[in-house]
């Protein structure tokens, strides 16, 4: 019987000016093959990274905002987004993308995994993750 | 590395990918299927046009587990598993379809 952990990614970066949140969100893509119970965490300037609309092609960056829309096919249950570091930076869950889910098996659909959380929220999901990537 | 396709030079990886999927056209395929003594038929293309939209909407190639979920449920639920597409690219689909795709090698296991 094989055993799956509960993984977190937390990204805390904008996603362009460095190189972390394209390579979280390959380790993610990597991860996906094992088969655990994945989640995605973002804060602070993290937040950034899920922006609709965002174009990085000035800065001649690959654009992968589009790569995170498919992070349900590659198992991914939640992506989490810290209220107030929305907050703070002028956003609200409309100015972010939506990431569908659906288990082709059961034929079990989730229209949007992306939910905004507040901090108490946030510290708990980390708190119960067995594993946890930070970028 | 490079390929000659229609008397035109396109500069490869040195696995074979095309370095740019702008050169890409269908002629690059069936190119690169003959150098592997391999003849494309419709259900190679279901799959090398299933791997370019899927390029196009989500900036990556699949891994071949979401390919053969995929596969499975806009092309066939008998053409989602690793059986039939191994059976259409003995190299690997992930592999081989991506490389005639004009795709970057696919990320993580392929």
């Amino acid at each position: 019987m094989p055993t799956s952990k509960k993984f977190m990614y937390l990204n805390r970066r904008a996603p362009y000016g460095t190189i972390y949140a394209w390579e979280s969100l390959e380790v993610v893509l990597i991860g996906a093959a094992f088969d655990q119970e994945v989640s995605l965490m973002f804060a602070d300037d993290g937040v950034y990274q899920l922006v609709k609309g965002s174009d990085p092609s000035e800065a001649e960056m690959k654009n992968f905002l589009a790569t995170y829309r498919t992070l349900g096919d590659y198992g991914v249950r939640h992506m989490f987004v810290h209220q107030a570091s929305l907050e703070a930076r002028g956003l609200t869950q409309a100015d972010l993308i939506e990431v569908a889910w659906e288990d082709l098996d059961t034929e079990q659909e989730v229209d949007n995994i992306v939910e905004v959380v507040d901090t108490d929220q946030a510290a708990c999901l980390i708190a119960e993750s067995e594993v946890v990537f930070s970028f | 590395m490079s390929i000659v396709v229609n008397g035109k030079t396109l500069e490869t990886d040195e696995e074979g990918y095309l370095a740019d999927i702008s050169d890409w056209e269908p002629s690059v395929a069936e190119t690169m299927a003959q150098q592997d003594d391999l003849e494309l038929t419709s259900e190679h293309w279901d799959i090398i046009n299933f791997l370019r939209e899927y390029y196009e909407e989500y900036q990556i190639a699949p891994a071949v587990r979401v390919l053969t979920k995929a596969v499975g449920k806009k092309i066939g639920k008998d053409k989602g598993n690793s059986k039939y597409l191994y059976g259409l690219f003995p190299y690997g689909p992930g592999k081989q379809a991506c490389r005639y795709a004009g795709l970057p090698k696919p990320t993580g296991c392929v």
